[in-house]
Order: C-alpha cells, then structure tokens, then sequence
C-alpha cells in the first residue's frame, strides 16, 4: 500500500531519461516541464487503470489483463500505443520464458556437477535440454 | 544534470531492455485505485510500457507544437498548451493548469475588493 503521497510519484530520473530520449539532441527541459509530465504520467496510470478496470468488471473478472489494458488505450484514443505495446509484450514473454530456460539450465549443471559419474549419461542430459529449448517454440501459439 | 543514469537500479535484467520505469512503483499507483483488486503480470508490464510511451509522446507532442521550437526548449506553458489544445490530453487539463499572470489575477482581486467596497 502507499503510505506516503510520495509513492505514487514515479522516479524523476527515469522520467528524465525518457524525455531526454524522446527530443532532439540538445533541447533543455525545465525542472517545472519535468514535474508536471511525472505527474502527468501518475494520472495517467490511473486513468488506464480506471479504464482497463470497466472492462474487467463489464466480463466479471476480477483480474486485469493484457487485453483489458489494451482496451483501455483504445477507449482512451492512444491507439496509436497498440502496436508498440503488443511488440514489447511479445519481447517480454520470450524473456520471461527465456529466463526460466536459463534457471532450468543452471538446475541441470548443479545435478550434473554432483553426479559427475560417467560421460554417457551427460552426454543424454545434453540431448535433453537440447529438446527443452527447442520444445517452447511450439506452445508459441498466442490467444488473442 | 548528468543525462544517463547507471542501468544497474533494475534487478531482473529481461525487462532492462524493453522498460525502464520500475513495475513496482506503478503497481502500487494502480492498486491506490480503490476499485482494483488484481493486476496480472502482463497487464502490469503493459501498463509499465504505455506510460513510458506516453511520457514520450506527450513530450514530444508538447515540443513539436509549443513555443520553444527555435530556443530548443520545452516549459510547463508547452504542456499546459497541449493538455488544452488536443483531446488525447483533455484528461491532464486539471494537473496542468494554465498560468495566468500575477498582475492580471491582482486586477481581478481588485476589482473584487471594489465591489465589495461598494456594498
């Protein structure tokens, strides 16, 4: 929960940053400019998530999801955001998926390192993990 | 002001490339909504994402339309002219009011206290 008003803030440093990014080289924003987009953007979360909320409500669940969000950005007339959103999203998934390939793996090496027996049944475990990277590609299939 | 801020404030490395606002902090600006129950994991990440895009665009948009062009300069005027002027930021109108000039709001004061004067 937040405790002090403070917490709805968004960090100013990256809220910087992103401006900076998104202007030309060289432009100098106020220090007035850069409060105001922070709490422009804190309004903004809310505004999505007020949004994004009615639909859930309206389909009776009491999660939000991707696609509630993304209708949100719809009725709040930032379609504009769709395309980027559903790209990064695709980047995300795969990194979370991939992150757990990664944790699987150093799994695998820590039991192969205890059980450092003999060389045929290692050379079987490569042969498996071979199988478990491929095997996500598979279920890549995406709802929508 | 020193423009790039080290990476290393983001522990889980897979999002460093695709965010850069802390999922965290946005989480809890969406669950002050008292309305809220539950976030899921994506539609935290999306939303994460569209406040960068639209921290972006809303600096972009105020720069490209505002006053500062030929200065290379963006000020809260800009904002507050673009939260005015175009539809997608009327919702921003309230946190970005217009300024008016102090010698213009003491004329109307004023003129108020003549009023009164007047009774």
């Amino acid at each position: 929960m937040a405790e002090r008003p403070e917490d709805l803030n968004l960090p100013n440093a990256v809220i910087t940053r992103i401006i900076k990014e998104a202007l030309p080289d060289g432009v100098n924003v106020s220090k007035e400019a850069r409060r105001a987009i922070s709490q422009a953007a804190s309004v903004f979360v809310l505004y999505a998530t007020s949004c994004a909320n009615n639909f859930a409500m309206k389909a009776k669940r009491k999660t939000l999801n991707a696609g509630d969000v993304l209708a949100a950005m719809e009725e709040m007339e930032f379609e504009r955001f769709l395309e980027p959103l559903k790209e990064a999203l695709e980047v995300y998934k795969k990194g979370q998926k991939g992150k757990k390939e990664v944790s699987e793996q150093k799994r695998k090496d820590k039991e192969k390192k205890n059980s450092e027996i003999d060389k045929s049944r290692e050379e079987e475990e490569e042969e498996e993990e071979e199988r478990m990277l491929e095997e996500p590609e598979v279920e890549e299939d995406v709802e929508s | 002001m020193s423009g790039n801020t080290p990476e290393k404030d983001d522990p889980t490395s897979a999002n460093k490339k695709t965010i850069s606002l802390p999922i965290s902090r946005v989480r809890l600006i969406m669950k002050s909504s008292p309305d809220v129950s539950s976030i899921n994991q994506d539609a935290l990440f999306l939303t994460t994402k569209a406040t960068e895009l639209f921290v972006q665009h809303l600096a972009l948009a105020s720069f490209n339309h505002g006053s500062g062009k030929e200065s290379n300069s963006l000020s809260y005027s800009d904002l507050a002219h673009t939260a005015e002027k175009t539809e997608t930021f009327h919702f921003l109108t309230d946190i970005l009011p217009k300024k008016i000039l102090a010698r213009d709001y003491l004329k109307t004061l004023e003129q108020m206290q003549e009023e009164d004067a007047d009774v």
